[in-house]
């Protein structure tokens, strides 16, 4: 029961990763990545991460893709209009992958309660994992908080940097 | 009859039963709200459907279902078929983890009043809560329509910014609690609920509830009187009513989350603990409906301005005071 | 105080929410309680007879001609005396907006504004009202007023020949 639901998991992972880098359309894209991440966080939650697995979908899934989306929006990206033609399979893939997803979890729900399989072969807990994260390697953790930090002011700074030259370009003339 | 098959048929009826109330709830809900903003307003609201109007929310179902199902031309069909369920489904399943009793015996065996007990349970709610974005911002933007889009474009931000201090606010309650399983937090509160144990988080949740579930004074996403009706101006038919109902079931479960998190759950004298937990969520949903005839929509920047300078600050600052405090008692 | 002076605005208004909530709603519910609206309230339209029965209505067309939506028609006629009377005159109540501005218009208190509102049809040519839908057997707002004994009535009899007329002057008569 657990390898038939990581097989699916990781057939829709794949398919949806290949079709999110041959579409088009943006927003598209960031859909199937979306379902990527979704299903890869079934895996993690199979796999005995719980806490990874949410971590997938609140930080990944619901932040840095919303972001995404939001910037493809803001920019209005996407071409206006999108033409649903071509083979039968553009217009049912999608729906076959997020049926095959919905399946998973509906598995992944089911499996665990309903029999012994389901169960991975080790289980880290959320404590367990955060005593890792904040104890043992809190160096570690410290260091590169530190660096997305910089990276943060680092970027604010070049982007001030280039919006002050360019007002100082157009009052000049 | 083997043993997996019972337990299976006990998690089928427990999920059906919870669908049926709370997809009745939701309806009743609508209903309730109209009912009490008329009130407020000195009328009597809907009551000509039924006695008391009650079979209001019927007649609705009906009108929505038989109204034309109209897709735009130049609309993204796929994704606009598909972000309303979205909405609504991300609502539903939220209140996999909410636990509204504790364990029954039945036919020998231990069943735990909660479709899923999962020891992430709060993680699990916050990432569903960040998945509805999705409904609101892919609805908006497969419209294909400019007061759609941007309808969409303000769920996301106030989504993304309000989120935020949701989670902040709800780590103390994971401090005080030491677990992040939602029956645990409930049992945690014993003696005291957590919001008289920490009123600041209780309030910021309270707020970034209502701004995650898009509801005056925060429904900057459907803003009627400026954006036609938002993320779903171009939806009608039962899909609007999906995101209709969405909004409610999610008005629902935020109520059950605040009793869980904050109100003590089922945990109360004299009643039996399932009436107390409905009558907890019915308290927080009547608040809702009270806070919606009582305050004017914000303003956007006034929206991003109290999210980001008030809300946080004060969650990460509650989130530290906190940590310090059960620190120290500890010893 | 700033802070103090938003708290409190954001929490009054919750008091009064929920005063109000407890309130007696203000509805009336109409087709179980009917109110009388008052006499100058402004419904369907009537054509009104003069005291002693006769039409009022002399066919003038200013209250046609007054219409903002173009409801009222008729068709104007004359009676061997001269006296003028609309040979058929019809209201499409389906396109009235009842503005009243007809009964402004009028010069003989002919169409009046009543205050029956409640006669909707299910059919939009049911609510097309014919001459003999639109007379009523009185006076309407002012039951006095009788017009047509002085006026109307062209200038077919001779002069000093109608009601009330004084004969024509000789003011060679007249002189001091």
């Amino acid at each position: 029961m657990a390898s038939a639901i990581f097989y699916i998991l990781g057939f829709t992972a794949l398919a949806a990763t290949a079709l999110c880098i041959t579409r088009r359309n943006p927003v598209h894209a960031v859909v199937y990545l979306v379902n990527a991440l979704f299903a890869l966080a079934l895996m993690f939650y199979q796999l005995g991460a719980p806490l990874v697995a949410a971590w997938e979908v609140i930080i990944y899934a619901g932040a840095v893709m919303v972001l995404f989306l939001f910037i493809i929006m803001m920019l209005e990206l996407a071409p206006a209009s999108a033409e649903m033609q071509g083979p039968g399979w553009r217009r049912w893939g999608p729906v076959l992958l997020l049926s095959l997803v919905i399946l998973g979890c509906t598995l992944a729900l089911l499996g665990i309660q309903a029999d012994q399989d389901g169960v991975p072969a080790f289980w880290v807990s959320p404590r367990a994992f955060g005593a890792a994260l904040f104890d043992q390697y809190a160096l570690a953790v410290q260091v590169v908080s530190f660096q997305l930090l910089y990276a943060a002011v680092g970027a604010f700074y070049v982007g001030k940097g280039s919006l002050r030259r360019r007002t100082q370009g157009e009052e000049t003339p | 009859m083997p043993e997996w098959l019972i337990t299976l048929t006990l998690i089928l009826v427990k999920l059906g039963l919870v669908f049926f109330v709370l997809l009745t709830g939701a309806a009743y809900l609508v209903l309730a709200e109209r009912k009490l903003l008329g009130r407020m307003q000195l009328r009597y609201g809907p009551n000509r459907v039924g006695p008391f109007g009650l079979l209001q929310p019927l007649a609705d179902a009906v009108k929505l279902l038989t109204k034309e199902d109209f897709i735009p031309a130049q609309a993204d069909k796929f994704v606009f078929f598909v972000a309303p369920g979205l909405a609504a489904v991300t609502a539903l399943l939220a209140f996999a983890v909410v636990p509204f009793s504790p364990p029954i015996t039945l036919f020998g065996r231990e069943v735990p009043m909660v479709v899923c007990d999962l020891n992430i349970g709060v993680l699990y709610f916050l990432g569903l809560s960040s998945l509805a974005v999705y409904g609101v911002a892919l609805g908006g933007w497969a419209s294909n329509s400019k007061y759609a889009l941007l309808g969409g474009i303000r769920g996301l931000s106030q989504l993304i910014s309000y989120e935020l201090a949701m989670g902040l606010s709800l780590v103390p309650v994971v401090l005080m609690a030491r677990s992040f399983s939602l029956t645990d937090i409930v049992l945690a509160q014993q003696s005291v609920p957590f919001a008289l144990l920490n009123p600041l988080a209780f309030l910021i949740f309270l707020v970034s509830v209502a701004a995650e579930s898009k509801r005056i004074p925060f429904d900057l996403p459907e803003a009627e009187n400026e954006l036609v009706a938002g993320f779903h101006t171009e939806y009608s038919g039962m899909r609007f009513g999906l995101f209709f109902v969405g909004e409610y079931i999610n008005m629902m479960i935020l109520g059950a989350m605040i009793t869980v998190f904050f109100l003590g759950g089922w945990l109360g004298p004299w009643l039996p603990p399932i009436v107390w937990f409905l009558l907890k969520v019915l308290a927080v949903a009547f608040f809702f409906i009270w806070v919606r005839g009582t305050l004017p929509r914000l303003r956007y920047d006034q929206l991003m301005h109290f999210g980001w300078k008030v809300l946080i600050p004060l969650s990460l600052l509650n989130v530290v005071v906190t940590g310090a405090v059960l620190l120290w008692r500890q010893g | 105080m700033n802070l103090w002076r938003d708290i409190k605005g954001t929490v009054q208004p919750f008091w009064v929410t929920l005063r109000n909530m407890l309130r007696r709603p203000v509805t009336v519910r109409y087709p179980e309680q009917k109110r009388t609206p008052p006499p100058r309230y402004r419904a369907r339209i009537v054509l009104t007879r003069d005291p002693d029965g006769g039409e009022r209505c002399v066919a003038c067309y200013l209250c046609s001609a007054a219409c903002p939506v173009d409801c009222i028609s008729m068709q104007a006629a004359e009676a061997p005396d001269g006296r003028r009377h609309a040979a058929w005159f019809r209201i499409n109540f389906a396109r009235c907006i009842y503005c009243g501005l007809c009964a402004e218009a009028c010069p003989t208190l002919a169409i009046q504004m009543t205050p029956d509102f409640a006669f909707c049809k299910d059919e939009p040519l049911r609510l097309v009202y014919e001459k003999e839908d639109l007379l009523i057997n009185d006076g309407g707002k002012d039951r006095e007023y009788n017009f047509y004994r002085h006026a109307g009535i062209g200038v077919v009899n001779p002069r000093g020949g109608n009601d009330d007329e004084y004969g024509p002057v000789d003011v060679k008569s007249n002189l001091p």
